[in-house]
C-alpha cells in the first residue's frame, strides 16, 4: 500500500512569541515493512535555523528555531510512504511462553540489548502491582507471549472507552486504569505499563492509521489524527505491533513514524517559546491511500 | 590540669583522635596540647567566634522543609578533622583512580556501550536508571572527559581503613563550604594552622579555573571554526565560564554564589542563557555573548526543557544540541547522573581491572544490588545488619535501617524488595569512626565524639584529576546519629591535611604576566544581574526613606501636642500611607467613613509599622532588601553582606509588646545600618556598569520620593512647621548651618529643589540620572532614554523661585507630578531595554 500523509500543527498565541524552538518527530522511519518515498517539512514563519538528526532510538528528529516575532506557528509535514505486508497472527503462532521471555530478559539481558531500554518504568509509564495484576488475567501460566499480548489488546479494547475529553497528555496511568477511558496514547501507555510490570519489553510507537469513511461518503481532509500503539518484543519474531485502540495486530493500515520508551520520546512536536501568553493548538491529519497508477 | 582526653570514652569504633591505649595519635598532639593549655573561657570564646563569623558571613544552607524560612545557618564545629600526610596520599590516589574509572564508564555508557555488549555491566544498571538520558548518547567530549567534577563520601571502618560510601557525579556540592570552613577555622587557630604546615586549598581551585579555561579555549576555537559570525577569542581574552544555578531557593545557593565570587564566574540562571545557532549565549546588557563552559548546579535532566524534562523551567532550551555540536563544555556532562548509583559499587572492582588494568585502590562499603538474584536472597537472609537504600536515586530518600523495623514492617520491606529488586541496594551497616567535637554545655566547653564522614573532591584537568587536599567533613549531630547528612541536620568540620613541606601563602589569583592580562571592567553584566542591582539600589533607598519618615512621624507624635502639629500632621500620615506603613481606605465606602486617627489610635499602628511580620512594615521591607542583596551575593563584599545580614536579623525576631520607644530605638539602629550600606555603595563598589544600574535605582527612588513629598507638602497651610520636611530629606543640618531662623518655605524649597551641591536635593538626583542616561544613549544606543528627564531639568531651572517656591503653587505642583510620571516611564523603559529575559513557556507536545 502507498499512502500520502499530511500532518498540520497550528499554534496561535495571544501575545507575540519572540523566540520559538521546536523539536519534531514527524518523518517516518524506514523499517522492513515500510519505505519512506518522500518527505517535506514546511514551517510558517520560516525558521531561522533548521537541522535533522537520528536520535538514540533511530527516529528522525527535526529541530526548528523561529526568531521573527509571530502570533501563529504552522508546521506541516507531507510524505509518501510504501507499507508492506506484515506477518499475520497465524504466522506468529509459535512464540514462547511469556514466562520464558521474562526469564530470558532477566538473566541474559546482555543477549537482548535491543530490547533492554524498553523494560523499565519511565516517567509516563510507571510499573505497578495493579498493572501487573491487570496483565495477569491475560498472561496466564505458560501462555505463548504473542497470544497473551493479543488477548491483552482485546481486553483493553473491550474494557476501555475511547473518550477524547477524559484525559490529556499529563493524565497518569493510575487514573486511566481507574477511569477506563482515554485515547490511543493512554491505551498504548496502559498496555506498556501492564507488559513492563511483568518484565516484558515493549515500546511505544507513534504514527498514523488509515480510517475508513462510511460507505459511499468521501474521505474528509484533516479528519484523521496521529495515532499510537504498542510493539512487543519476542525473542523469536522480533518486534510485533499491537493496536489496543483498534483491537488488532498491526498490518498495512498503520504507518510508523517513530518509537521510544513512551510518548515523551516521540511526541510529534514539542517546544519552548518566549512570550506568547496563552496558546491554542489545532492539529489536522489527512491519510490518503494512493493508487499505484497515480503514484 | 586534668587531660581533656578523659572526657572521651572508648567504643568499638575507630577513634580519629585516640589510639587503642587512649593516647592522642601523633597527628593530633599539637591540637590537644593547645586545648589543654587553654583556659575553658578562651576555648568558649573560640567557639563563639566561629559561630559569630558564620552568622556574619551569612553562610547558610537552605533546607526545603525548614519552617523557619529559607535559610539556616551553616553548622561548623570548631575542631578540624586532621589527616596525616601518608594517609592522605592513599586517599588522594584512590579518589583520583575512582574518578578516572567512573569517567571511563560514563564515556562508554553514552558512547560505544562496550561494557553492556560484553556483559560487564547489566543493562538494568543503565536502562533501569532514570538518570540515563538517551538524548545524551553520542555527545562528544573534549579530551575524553565527561566527569569533570566528582566527589565521594568516605568513612573509616573499625579497622582503620577508609571505605567509599557513595559517589557524587551530578554536580557535587560542598567544595565551596569546605573553602569557607577553612577561612573560618584557620582564623580560629591561627598559630596552630601556621605551625602544622596544613595543605592549602587554593591550588585546587586554581587548577579548576585553568582546566575550564583550557577547555573554554577549545570550545571557542570550535565555535569560531563552525559558527558563522563568531570570531576567535582575542589575545589574552578569557573564555566565558558561567555557573548555572537553579536559583536562590536551592539548598546550596549560598555556596554557589560564594564560589561564583571566588572563581570570578558569573552566576546565571537558565533564563539568562539562550541557544541560537547551536551556541549558548549569555544575555548581557550589551547584547548576547557566547558562553564557552558551564559549571552546572542544575540536575542534568532539568537542563534542557526542549530535549530533556519538559517540566523544567530551570534549564536552557537547546543546551543538549549545543553540547552535541561541541559548542559548549558542560561540567559535568549531561547524563552523568547515571553513575550516581549504589548498584554500580559492586561492579567497580571488576571494571577497574578491565578498564584501567589495576586493582581498585579503595573498597566500597559492602553493597548488594538486589537486581542480582543471589544478592537479593543474601539481603533477605541478613536483613538485620543491613541498610536498604534506593539503587538509583541518591536524592532525599531516607535509608531504611532494617534493625529498626518490627516483624510486619520487615515483611512489607521484603515484599517491596521482591517486587522490584532492581530498585534497591543493601549496604552493610558500618560502625564508622568517631571524631572529636567541641560543644558548649552550660557555658562550659565540652569535648565529645561523633560519627564522621569525609567528602573528597576531584576536578579533571587535561592531565588527570586534581584532588582538593582536605574536603568537607561532616559529623552526625542530627536526630539519627547513624546518618551523616547536612540535609537532616548535621555539623561540618574543616579538614586538615598535614604536609611535610611548608605551604606557600594563600592566593587564588595567579601572577599577572603582562599588562594584556589586566582586567579593568567585568566584561559581562547579565541582564538579570543589572536588574537585581537596579532594584537593590531602589530598595536600599526606599528602606532608608521609610525609616526616616517613620522616625519623623513618631517624633512628631511624641514631642508635639496635636495642636502644635496640626498643620503638617495629616501630610505626614499621608506619606506613611503612601509607603503603606499605615493603613489606607480600601474602597469608596471605607473612604467615605474614614475617621482621622486619634493619638491613641495611631500609636499601636506606628509600632506595627516598624515590627509587623505580616502587613507592610519596615520589618518586611528589610526582608525584601535582604532578598535583593541575596540575589547579588557574588557581587557584594563580605563586609557589605555582613551589614545586610545584621540588619535582617535585627528585624526577624518577633517583638510582641514593643513600645513606641522600642520602635524608635530600632529605627535609629536601622538607619545606622542603611547609612553604612550607602557608604558601601558609594565608596566600596567599583564604579562599573553594574554600579551604574544600582545608582540609577537609587536616584530614581529618591527622586520619586521627593516629588511625592514636596507635592504633598505644598498642600500644607502657610504656617506649618517645616522642620520635619528637612528631617525627612536629611537636610536639617545643612539648613541650620545656613539659616539661623525657623525653616521658611522659600529657603527650604530652594535647598530641597535647586541646590546642585546638595546630594539630598531634587536637582542633584536629576543631574546624575541625566548624566548616566546620556552615557547609555551614547554607548548602548538606548534610544533617547535621557530626553524626557533632561526636559524636566530645563523646566525646573526656569522656574522663578520667588514666584513658585510657595505653598499652594500650581506650577511647581504640576512640575513635581509630571517629573514623578517621567520617573515611572523611565523605570519601564530601562526594564524593556536592558532587563528583558523572559521566562520560557514549555509545550510538552501532543
Amino acid at each position: 500500500m502507498r499512502y500520502q500523509v499530511e500532518h498540520q500543527t497550528h499554534y496561535s498565541y495571544d501575545l507575540p512569541v519572540i523566540q520559538s524552538q521546536q523539536m519534531v518527530h514527524m518523518m517516518p522511519r524506514q523499517t522492513p515493512y515500510q519505505q519512506c518515498v518522500s518527505y517535506t517539512l514546511a514551517c510558517e514563519p520560516s525558521p531561522a535555523e533548521q537541522s535533522r538528526r537520528l536520535d538514540f532510538f533511530g527516529n528522525h528528529t527535526d529541530y526548528l528555531t523561529m526568531l521573527v516575532p509571530h502570533q501563529s506557528l504552522e508546521v506541516t509535514s507531507r510524505f509518501q510512504v510504501e507499507v508492506l505486508p506484515r506477518p499475520t497472527i497465524s504466522a506468529l503462532a509459535q512464540s514462547p511462553a511469556w514466562e520464558l521471555v521474562q526469564a530470558m530478559l532477566k538473566s541474559e539481558g546482555t543477549q537482548y540489548l535491543e530490547a533492554a531500554p524498553f523494560i523499565y518504568t519511565t516517567a509516563r509509564v510507571k510499573c505497578s502491582e495493579a498493572l501487573a495484576n491487570y496483565a495477569l488475567t491475560c498472561f496466564t501460566p505458560q501462555r505463548p507471549l504473542l497470544e497473551a499480548a493479543m488477548a491483552l489488546t482485546q481486553k483493553i479494547h473491550a474494557e476501555f472507552e475511547f473518550d477524547a475529553q477524559a484525559t490529556d497528555v499529563s493524565t497518569p496511568l493510575d487514573e486511566v486504569l481507574k477511569g477506563r477511558r482515554g485515547v490511543c496514547q493512554d491505551f498504548a501507555h496502559l498496555m506498556l505499563g501492564a507488559l513492563r510490570s511483568l518484565g516484558l519489553p515493549c515500546r511505544y510507537v507513534s504514527g498514523y492509521i488509515l480510517t475508513h469513511p462510511p460507505p459511499g461518503q468521501p474521505r474528509l481532509v484533516g479528519a484523521d489524527a496521529s495515532h499510537a500503539w504498542v510493539s512487543v518484543y519476542c525473542p523469536m519474531y522480533g518486534w510485533v505491533d499491537f493496536d489496543p485502540t483498534n483491537n488488532c495486530l498491526v498490518q498495512q493500515d498503520h504507518i510508523t513514524v517513530a518509537w521510544g520508551r513512551d510518548f515523551g520520546d516521540v511526541s510529534p512536536m514539542r517546544g519552548v517559546v518566549l512570550g506568547g501568553g496563552a496558546q491554542q493548538l489545532k492539529v489536522s491529519v489527512t491519510v490518503t491511500p494512493l493508487d499505484y497508477a497515480m503514484a | 590540669m586534668q587531660s581533656v582526653l578523659n572526657q572521651l570514652y572508648f567504643s568499638d569504633r575507630y577513634n580519629e583522635l585516640l589510639d587503642a591505649s587512649g593516647q592522642a595519635r601523633p597527628h593530633w598532639q599539637a591540637l590537644v596540647a593547645q586545648l589543654e593549655a587553654e583556659e575553658p573561657t578562651a576555648m568558649r570564646k573560640r567557639i563563639e567566634a566561629v559561630q559569630r563569623q558564620i552568622r556574619d558571613n551569612g553562610v547558610t544552607y537552605n533546607v526545603y522543609a525548614d519552617t523557619h524560612g529559607v535559610q539556616r545557618p551553616w553548622d561548623l564545629d570548631v575542631l578540624p578533622l586532621i589527616i596525616p600526610q601518608d594517609e592522605w596520599q592513599h586517599i588522594a590516589a584512590s579518589v583520583a583512580q575512582r574518578a578516572t574509572l567512573l569517567n571511563r564508564v560514563l564515556l562508554d555508557v553514552y558512547g560505544e556501550q562496550q561494557l553492556l555488549l560484553s556483559g560487564q555491566l547489566p543493562p538494568a544498571l543503565i536502562y533501569g536508571h532514570s538518570g540515563f538520558l538517551p538524548s545524551c548518547v553520542g555527545i562528544p567530549h573534549y579530551d575524553n572527559i565527561a566527569l569533570h567534577s566528582y566527589a565521594v563520601d568516605l568513612a573509616r571502618a573499625p579497622n582503620g581503613q577508609w571505605w567509599v560510601v557513595s559517589d557524587r557525579t551530578q554536580g557535587p556540592t560542598g567544595a565551596g563550604y569546605a573553602l569557607e570552613n577553612r577561612t573560618i577555622i584557620s582564623s580560629a587557630f591561627p598559630e596552630l594552622f601556621r605551625d602544622l604546615n596544613i595543605e592549602r586549598l587554593s591550588g585546587f581551585f586554581a587548577s579548576m579555573r585553568d582546566s575550564l579555561a583550557h577547555w573554554g579555549h577549545r570550545v571557542a576555537a570550535n565555535q569560531a571554526q563552525t559558527v558563522p559570525g563568531i570570531s576567535a577569542l582575542g589575545q589574552g581574552e578569557p573564555p566565558l565560564v558561567v555557573i548555572l544555578t537553579p536559583g536562590p531557593y536551592n539548598e546550596t545557593y549560598h555556596e554557589q554564589s560564594f564560589l561564583a565570587g571566588y572563581l570570578g564566574y558569573p552566576l546565571v540562571q537558565g533564563s539568562d542563557l539562550t541557544v541560537r545557532n547551536g551556541v549558548v549565549w549569555l544575555k548581557t546588557i550589551a547584547g548576547l555573548k557566547p558562553v564557552h563552559a558551564i559549571l552546572r548546579r542544575i540536575d542534568d535532566d532539568y537542563c534542557d526543557p526542549l530535549e530533556l524534562n519538559a517540566d523544567s523551567l530551570l534549564g536552557v532550551a537547546g543546551l543538549t544540541q549545543a553540547a552535541r555540536l561541541g559548542n559548549v563544555l558542560i561540567a559535568n556532562a549531561l547524563g552523568a547522573n547515571v553513575l550516581q548509583s549504589g548498584a554500580l559499587l559492586g561492579f567497580l572492582p571488576g571494571l577497574c581491572q578491565s578498564l584501567l588494568g589495576e586493582a581498585l585502590r579503595m573498597p566500597s562499603v559492602a553493597t548488594w544490588w538486589c537486581g542480582e538474584p543471589a544478592a537479593l536472597e543474601y539481603v533477605i537472609q541478613n536483613l538485620d545488619h543491613l541498610v536498604i537504600k534506593p539503587a538509583y536515586t541518591q536524592g532525599h530518600a531516607s535509608p531504611v535501617f532494617a534493625e529498626d523495623l518490627n516483624a510486619t514492617q520487615k515483611e512489607a520491606l521484603i515484599a517491596k524488595l521482591r517486587a522490584q529488586p532492581d530498585h534497591y541496594i543493601a549496604q552493610e551497616q558500618v560502625d564508622i569512626s568517631h571524631a572529636p567535637v567541641l560543644t558548649t554545655h552550660q557555658h562550659q566547653p565540652q569535648l565529645g565524639s561523633l560519627a564522621v564522614s569525609l567528602r573528597v573532591y576531584a576536578f579533571a584537568t587535561p592531565n588527570g584529576y586534581a584532588i582538593l587536599p582536605g574536603g568537607l567533613s561532616r559529623v552526625a549531630s542530627g536526630k539519627d546519629a547513624r546518618v551523616v547528612t547536612m540535609q537532616r541536620g548535621g555539623t561540618s568540620k574543616d579538614t586538615w591535611v598535614l604536609s611535610h613541606d611548608s605551604q606557600p601563602p594563600f592566593s587564588l589569583l595567579r601572577k599577572t604576566t603582562s599588562s594584556q592580562d589586566l582586567v579593568r571592567e567585568n566584561a559581562y553584566l547579565s541582564s538579570r544581574m543589572a536588574e537585581n542591582l537596579f532594584w537593590y539600589g531602589r530598595y536600599s533607598v526606599r528602606n532608608l526613606q521609610k525609616a526616616i519618615m517613620l522616625r519623623a512621624t513618631i517624633r512628631a507624635l511624641v514631642e508635639y501636642t496635636p495642636e502644635s502639629r496640626a498643620g503638617e500632621w495629616s501630610t505626614m500620615q499621608g506619606l506613611c500611607q503612601w509607603f503603606e506603613l499605615l493603613p489606607s481606605p480600601k474602597d469608596e465606602e471605607e473612604l467615605a467613613n474614614w475617621q482621622p486617627w486619634t493619638d491613641d489610635d495611631i500609636e499601636p499602628l506606628l509600632v506595627q509599622a516598624v515590627f509587623s511580620q505580616q502587613s507592610s512594615s519596615l520589618a518586611t521591607s528589610v526582608q525584601q532588601l535582604f532578598q535583593q542583596a541575596f540575589n547579588l551575593r557574588e557581587r557584594i563584599s563580605n563586609d557589605h553582606w555582613r551589614t545586610v545580614n545584621t540588619l535582617s536579623r535585627q528585624f526577624i525576631t518577633r517583638h510582641q509588646h514593643a513600645s513606641l520607644q522600642d520602635a524608635l530605638a530600632h529605627i535609629e539602629q536601622a538607619i545606622n545600618h542603611f547609612v553604612t550600606l550607602t557608604g558601601f555603595a558609594m565608596d566600596w563598589m567599583t564604579r562599573d556598569l553594574g554600579w551604574r544600574f544600582m545608582s540609577l535605582g537609587r536616584r530614581i527612588e529618591r527622586l520619586q520620593f521627593m516629588c511625592v513629598l514636596l507635592s504633598r507638602a505644598l498642600g500644607m497651610p502657610q504656617h506649618s512647621n517645616l522642620e520635619w520636611l528637612l528631617q525627612a530629606t536629611n537636610n536639617l543640618v545643612t539648613y541650620r548651618a545656613r539659616y539661623a531662623a525657623q525653616p521658611e518655605w522659600l529657603p527650604v524649597l530652594d535647598l530641597l529643589l535647586m541646590d546642585g551641591n546638595n546630594p539630598n536635593s531634587v536637582v542633584f538626583q536629576i543631574k546624575g540620572l541625566v548624566k548616566y542616561l546620556e552615557e547609555m544613549d551614547a554607548q548602548d544606543n538606548a534610544g533617547g532614554i535621557s530626553t524626557a528627564l533632561n526636559d524636566c531639568w530645563q523646566t525646573l531651572l526656569q522656574l522663578d523661585p520667588d514666584q513658585c517656591f510657595a505653598p499652594g503653587n500650581g506650577t511647581l505642583a504640576e512640575w513635581l507630578n509630571h517629573t514623578y510620571e517621567v520617573t515611572l516611564t523611565l523605570s519601564d523603559r530601562l526594564s524593556a531595554r536592558f532587563f528583558s529575559y523572559a521566562s520560557p513557556l514549555v509545550s510538552p507536545g501532543y
